[in-house]
């Protein structure tokens, strides 16, 4: 396998932020999550949950609820404004502000035509929905106190509100309150504060169920006002937000609802006689997944999907609607995002980390000596703070190989910097006269000698800048044949200075050649997005991860699957292998091993050697103990491709700089949560 | 050897009343229960023993209520009988014959005339394997019936009956074991079975415990290892079917039963607590904790009115469906095990043993009745496992019952042990044990036996410790100690070559004292302290050792772990004869010479009973049960009984009692005393028809004189007093009212009875003591007047009459009581 100096880098105090909001499209197979900081990420549910779209945020935008109309991503939020996302672009379309104070949710009808958000001022609002842009329709009766949530009648014709202390039913014709449900507000002491209805459903039948702050589900009918049932699920001393969101539009037979002492709460609509049609709902499962209050809980099609103040989401599978069993439907937390984070200057031993409002550089510390841990001659440092201008989050950033060059954009502008370094003095220089075409990066790479920068910009376009000295020049667009208009997430250039790869949402990996300009070739398009690619050195072969873990190589320059990729599909992965539930992120080639590639996601690190046989279902796939407990003579014949290393935990990103040291930062998952605030304290048992 | 048939074991007094759910009638007045061979029944109101169900030959193992007819009742044993029972007459109906050993039994509505029994499958009894059958009753008039139509229904039952339950009117029926629930339809004929894991990542342990069945909808609770309840529900799909989780228990759950309407679960575990969910809401529950020993059993009348709870130290609660505990019926108590001997209590004749934890308890084997218990170690007892706590280990009556020696102790593994000795002196005016003396460092190791001296005048206390000694203790020797006290002291202390002591025993006439040194008995005279002799028959150790009785007084029996049974003969101090067996128990009747010796041979016990002047034994009974035998107790008779037959002679005046390691505790029974029993049985009458209501007890006080009278020269019989009512009022009232011919018949005769029955002699004592009555009413009003504390006294006496009354029904019945109702009595009597 080979030995490594590791510097095992933890000083990258990345914080997840939470998550507010979920919205699934049942249709496309989508769902959408808001964060605290006012990013939305897009994750898709039969890719093995590969976030394919990130959509960075802003400051002071706090984003509140989310819907779909279609296939068009709507949000709103506490600025008062509804936007729509270009899902393609990956970024903000337009925003219309609703004149209605801070909106605190917002909700499409079935039918796609109208979106109603709830505002500060006791106003209902409808919009209905256009071509190529939301129109403000008319306002329902007005409350007053607040709208905290929203949910349609699936005939679209009634919409019940949850407000302060109670629930309002509006007709949508009439713009008329039909019945007002008041909700009970808790004993003892939190009798003087008010029951906030975080969420409601309005279930086909005319069953509207709430979620409140007392920590009760409650059953209303909407024909006569009344309560049919309630169900406790908290302890009544908690009172912070509860929310419950149900997604089984098609039969409505379950619900689930998420608490502040992080439980999700699974209710269904059961008949209590076997075979007769009197049904019930039914308090049935509890999951807790979470440490902190859940804010959005959705039920998909085969999984109940959780997020919260952690900032973990939580695909809980429901194994009854599950038909095969597999490690596509099994328990998965999403900590991590599917980018990389983290851009190495392999050549100067320098790191650029990405927070979602400035950069920080460090240079990388020094060590001496030999054995398991070695002595640091020198500590790491750091170079150098960068923050944003303007309002926009860090999209993409890159540091160049040499060192010399700083990278970023966001969704308005990109910068470009010259890093000077000598000695101790670390000056920048912004380079001020930038081509046109640099206003905006979906993806930014530099070439292996540094000499040019490769922009993914709109409609898979890369643009092509060299830099010098002096500055940088426009050089010339490299455009795909196939016309996709997909934003790019994955560029890779190759180590000769010749090839460029790229790889976009609709799964398309473009092989370009940088000497003539042109496109060289496509790979086939696989059904799973690809997550990570590397140009091997010496090679010129394209090496891919797929979210669903399957790997391919593919020769540039003869155009098709190499014979060992060919013999990776005859003969399939390991079932361990393909049980992994996090994506790999990143692949390294080893100059002085060309037969090794290195891999990595987020629990372990990866050799694959491919002068070695590919390991069956048969064999033992975690064999280095076992290896080294055999004699040097029986080791070859049990020795397989794949030698993982798992000392590392929690890893953001492994890069292999160029003195063959590996640089692997973990993030720990315990530094994250000690940094979260405190969640709700709870009784347990024995303590 | 000649195999007596008709002298056999029984389980009778003293068995487990907890071995099966508890039923109560569907009247709510009677809770069943099995006992041994006996299926008891109990008044609710009273906890009183009314009568039982006697005709098991073994164990049995399960009780239910006949669907078709609620006054009627089945019950199961090993023997493999079925037997049908009007249990309020107590009157077999039917018997069915099954053919094998039956554990446990479930009957239900919709199918009538079908039994479903626990069969076991396998022979060897290492893979037990249960089977569930149903079984077709034979439509027959016949007492005695085979029931052969059977059809095993599954093979994949655990082996604890709770795992089993019939679902929303017999539709299915719904059975666990280990890790997996199977509900079996009767109308498809199919069964759905689910499956979870042995454990999860949290370390939860998912093994079913217990399975209770909604009565009107389908779901299904079971209750988990781990203390947790599932609630299943939508259980006739594959894939769809879902659970809810509720986690309150943290230990296994040990029982699960729905209330009759369905709007509560009840369950219970080791904690003793009493939990009820409500059904549909499951967080909201209630709780009624601190019941005694861990809940084993929960079962609820058919009017949701009252439930009970049986209980691991052999109780049976009744609970109101307000949460209140209305009664307790008590057991024997056996824990895990009894570290004190079967002891009689000379005075009150009860079998004394340990009881609850740190008690000893007072149990009247007659009576099958516990009467009351003493706390020895007079500490608080923690219920936590593994916590090392005093336990008494050791006790002792002297001759007459007024004095009770025990030990206690603490430490049995680890080095420090701690024990103490303790007297205690029994209390005439309070007719209890009062603690005595302390005594913190009799020994400085543990004491390995203990005995009192037999004679009348001076008692003495011997203790022998493994600290090789063993001392004689005796009151008041002591000088320092106050005058008019007297405590318990010192007053010798023997040893022999620094060995260890392993026995003790005085003759009885108390003139020698034999301690028995590893291999050598030594034989001490009490009054000068003087070793006369020793006697010895190596190899083995001395492991029981008695003195003859009677006419026997001259021989002294000892055994040994060499298997020897030896006996001395003490005016020649020689060996008279030996013999090799292996005695586990030694057990002299105190009433006779006889000796009982139990001897475990090749996994089985044998009984011998034999005197020491004889060589041949009087009785000899092979096979009286598998397990080895420690412990065993001569009970003295109340009446002697006069068989001649040789056999069954040592019978007459004292009762065997034995305790096998399974905490069985057996006895021998004679055909003779079967027979007296079964008839006696058949006259018994409840009286508990009446209810005790302020009216009751006004004519009942009344009716109770009488019957003083009545019976002034008979000795009080320990039996339920019968009522003395006239023959026609047990008439009217227990012939059914739509039989009874018209009131105006009824009236003439009824007057006409009372005619007879008041004429003569009765009529005047009956006055006098109405007047004496009076007067005593009269200076009770006035102690009332002065002495408030007297007056509480007086109300106490009147709550053991009447325990359910409130205080305001009970200043009404006074009031009541205090009027003149002489008026009445003249009424009757100038009736005619």
């Amino acid at each position: 396998m080979g030995e490594f100096k590791v510097h095992r880098v933890r000083f990258f105090d990345y914080m997840p932020s939470g998550i507010r909001a979920l919205a699934f499209n049942r249709d496309i197979e989508r769902i959408a999550v808001a964060r605290m900081d006012g990013s939305v990420e897009v994750f898709h549910c039969s890719d093995r949950f590969f976030q394919e779209k990130i959509i960075p945020g802003r400051e002071q935008c706090g984003i509140e609820g989310l819907s779909w109309v279609g296939e068009r991503l709507f949000s709103a939020g506490l600025n008062g404004g509804i936007t729509e996302y270009d899902l393609t672009n990956q970024k903000v379309k337009y925003t219309v502000d609703a004149y209605g104070g801070p909106i605190w949710t917002i909700a499409g009808n079935q039918q796609g035509t109208h979106l109603a958000v709830g505002c500060e001022d006791g106003t209902v609002k409808l919009f209905e929905v256009n071509e190529d842009k939301i129109q403000f329709e008319r306002n329902l009766d007005r409350q007053k106190s607040r709208i905290i949530s929203l949910s349609w009648h699936p005939s679209g014709s009634k919409i019940a509100a949850g407000m302060m202390d109670m629930i309002q039913i509006f007709n949508v014709e009439t713009g008329h309150s039909v019945h007002r449900l008041l909700a009970d507000r808790g004993v003892g002491t939190s009798r003087s504060k008010e029951c906030v209805v975080w969420s409601v459903v309005y279930l086909s039948d005319g069953t509207i169920i709430s979620g409140d702050s007392v920590g009760m589900v409650k059953l209303w009918d909407d024909q006569t006002g009344t309560l049919i049932k309630s169900h406790n699920v908290t302890k009544c001393d908690v009172i912070t937000s509860y929310l419950i969101v149900p997604l089984e539009w098609q039969n409505e037979d379950s619900l689930v609802a998420g608490t502040s002492e992080g439980t999700v709460v699974q209710f269904q609509f059961i008949s209590m006689v076997l075979g007769k049609d009197d049904k019930e709902w039914v308090r049935t499962r509890t999951f807790k997944n979470h440490t902190h209050d859940i804010r959005a809980v959705a039920e998909i099609t085969t999984a109940v999907v959780s997020g919260g103040m952690d900032a973990q989401l939580v695909v809980r599978p429901l194994l009854d609607k599950v038909e095969v069993r597999s490690a596509a439907s099994a328990l998965r937390k999403i900590h991590f995002p599917h980018r990389r984070l983290v851009s190495c200057a392999r050549k100067s031993g320098l790191m650029l980390f990405q927070y979602p409002g400035h950069l920080e550089l460090w240079r990388l510390g020094e060590s001496e000596g030999k054995g398991s841990s070695l002595f640091v001659k020198r500590n790491p440092e750091k170079l150098l703070h960068l923050k944003v201008k303007g309002e926009d989050h860090i999209r993409c950033s890159a540091v160049s190989p040499c060192g010399e060059w700083i990278v970023y954009s966001t969704a308005s502008s990109l910068r470009l910097y010259r890093l000077h370094c000598d000695n101790n003095n670390v000056s920048i220089t912004k380079i001020s006269k930038l081509p046109m075409v640099l206003s905006s990066a979906n993806q930014l790479c530099f070439s292996s000698d540094s000499s040019h920068l490769f922009s993914a910009s709109t409609q898979s376009s890369v643009h092509l800048v060299s830099l010098s000295q002096s500055g940088c020049k426009f050089v010339g667009t490299l455009k795909p044949k196939s016309g996709s208009h997909q934003a790019i997430h994955l560029l890779a250039a190759s180590e000769d200075g010749k090839w460029l790869a790229s790889a976009n949402s609709d799964h398309e990996v473009h092989i370009y050649n940088l000497q003539t300009r042109k496109a060289h070739c496509t790979v086939p398009v696989y059904s799973s997005a690809v997550t990570a690619m590397g140009i091997h050195p010496t090679t010129n072969c394209l090496f891919m991860m797929y979210a669903d873990q399957q790997m391919c190589e593919y020769s540039i320059e003869q155009k098709q699957y190499t014979d060992w990729s060919r013999m990776v599909q005859r003969k399939g992965l390991h079932r361990f292998w393909m049980e992994r539930d996090t994506p790999c992120l990143n692949v390294m080639f080893n100059p002085q091993h060309p037969s090794h590639v290195i891999l990595h996601d987020t629990y372990m690190l990866c050799i694959i050697d491919q002068s070695l046989p590919l390991p069956d279902d048969k064999t033992q796939f975690y064999n280095q103990l076992t290896l080294k407990s055999l004699p040097e003579e029986q080791r070859k014949s049990h020795s397989h491709a794949f030698k993982v290393c798992k000392t590392f935990k929690d890893i953001l990103c492994v890069e292999l700089m160029s003195d063959q040291s590996l640089v692997v930062v973990e993030r720990p998952l315990e530094d994250v949560a000690s940094q979260l605030p405190a969640p709700i304290k709870q009784k347990k048992f024995a303590t | 050897m000649v195999e007596t048939s008709d002298i056999r074991v029984v389980r009778c007094g003293g068995s487990k009343v907890n071995l099966t759910p508890p039923i109560i009638s569907s009247d709510s007045r009677f809770v069943l229960c099995t006992s041994g061979d006996l299926v008891k029944v109990y008044s609710t109101r009273t906890e009183e023993w009314l009568h039982s169900l006697q005709g098991h030959t073994n164990q049995v193992t399960g009780i239910t209520l006949n669907p078709a007819n609620h006054l009627q009742v089945y019950s199961c044993s090993v023997d493999g009988t079925v037997k049908l029972w009007d249990f309020i007459d107590g009157i077999l109906i039917k018997t069915f014959v099954i053919g094998c050993p039956l554990f446990a039994i479930y009957v239900s509505e919709k199918h009538t005339g079908v039994l479903f029994l626990h069969v076991s499958m396998a022979t060897d009894s290492k893979n037990e394997c249960f089977q569930l059958v149903s079984v077709h009753l034979p439509k027959s008039a016949e007492q005695e019936v085979e029931a052969k139509e059977m059809s095993a229904v599954s093979s994949h039952i655990s082996k604890n009956p709770s795992c089993t339950a019939f679902g929303r009117g017999g539709e299915y029926i719904a059975f666990a074991r280990h890790l997996q629930l199977n509900v079996y339809f009767f109308r498809k004929q199919k069964t759905y079975s689910f499956s979870l894991k042995a454990t999860d990542k949290k370390g939860a342990k998912n093994a079913f415990t217990c399975i209770a069945c909604h009565p009107t909808d389908d779901c299904i609770a079971t209750g988990h290892e781990d203390g947790k309840i599932r609630l299943w529900r939508n259980f006739i799909h594959k894939k769809e079917y879902t659970y809810s989780t509720q986690h309150w228990h943290h230990n296994a759950v040990n029982t699960l039963c729905f209330t009759p309407e369905g709007t509560h679960l009840l369950s219970g575990g080791i904690e003793s607590v009493l939990v009820q969910w409500q059904y549909g809401a499951d967080n909201r529950k209630e709780f009624l904790p601190r019941l005694g020993g861990s809940i084993l059993h929960i079962s609820a009348s058919s009017d949701g009115q009252l439930f009970c709870t049986s209980h691991s130290d052999n109780k049976i609660t009744v609970i109101e469906s307000s949460f209140k505990v209305c009664g307790v019926i008590q057991g024997l108590v056996k824990g895990d095990a009894v570290l004190t001997d079967l002891m009689i209590d000379p005075r009150s004749k009860a079998l004394v043993l340990n009881g609850k934890p740190g008690h000893l308890q007072f149990y009247s084997l007659l009576r099958d009745k516990h009467l009351y218990n003493l706390d020895i170690v007079q500490q608080e007892y923690i219920y936590e496992a593994g916590l090392d706590q005093f336990e008494v280990v050791k006790a002792a009556f002297d001759i007459k019952g007024s004095w009770l020696a025990t030990v206690e102790e603490r430490g049995k593994k680890s080095s420090d042990l701690e024990f103490f000795l303790k007297l205690w002196a029994f209390d005439e005016r309070t007719q209890s044990f009062v603690l005595n003396t302390t005594i913190t460092a009799a020994h400085t190791d543990r004491i390995i036996s203990m005995c009192f001296s037999s004679s009348e005048e001076t008692t003495m206390l011997v203790t022998a410790a493994e600290d090789s000694q063993f001392k004689a203790w005796c009151q008041g020797a002591d000088a320092d100690t106050q005058q008019d006290q007297n405590f318990w002291s010192c007053d010798f202390v023997g040893s022999y070559h620094k060995l260890n002591p392993t026995n003790c025993s005085f003759s009885a006439d108390s003139s020698l004292l034999a301690v028995s040194f590893q291999e050598v008995i030594t034989i001490w005279s009490p009054d000068t302290w003087e070793m006369l002799t020793t006697l010895c028959q190596p190899p083995g150790v001395i492991r029981d050792l008695c003195f003859g009785r009677l006419s026997c007084s001259k021989y002294l029996l000892g055994t040994t772990t060499k298997n020897l049974l030896c006996c001395w003969n003490l005016l020649t101090c020689e060996l008279e004869w030996s013999t090799s067996v292996d005695v586990s128990k030694l057990q002299p009747d105190p009433f006779s010479e006889n000796v009982a010796a139990f001897s475990y041979q090749s996994k089985h016990t044998d009984l011998f009973v034999f005197k020491p002047s004889e060589p041949r034994p009087l009785f000899t009974n092979k096979n009286v049960c598998s397990e080895k035998v420690h412990r065993a107790v001569f009970v003295p008779r109340e009446e002697p009984l006069n068989s001649c037959d040789e056999s069954t002679q040592w019978l007459n005046r004292s009762q065997l009692y034995f305790l096998t390691q399974n905490m069985d505790l057996l006895t021998f029974s004679t055909a003779t005393e079967e027979d007296r029993m079964l008839s006696s049985s058949k006259q018994l009458v409840i009286d508990d028809s009446v209810a005790v209501t302020p009216f009751y007890l006004l004519l009942g006080k009344h009716r109770q004189q009488q019957q003083k009278l009545n019976t002034q020269s008979h000795p009080v019989s320990d039996k339920p007093q019968q009522t003395q009512g006239s023959v026609t009022i047990k008439e009217l009232l227990h012939t059914p009212a739509h039989v009874l011919p018209a009131a105006s018949v009824l009236c003439s005769m009824f007057v006409n009875s009372f005619l007879i029955s008041n004429t003569g002699v009765q009529q005047d004592p009956l006055r006098e003591e109405m007047d004496s009555e009076k007067e005593e009413e009269d200076s009770e009003e006035e102690m009332e007047a002065c002495d408030s504390q007297q007056e509480l006294r007086a109300q106490g006496s009147v709550d053991e009459v009447t325990p359910k009354l409130s205080k305001a029904q009970e200043r009404e019945l006074k009031r009541v009581r205090k009027t003149d109702f002489s008026w009445m009595a003249g009424l009757i009597d100038s009736k005619p």
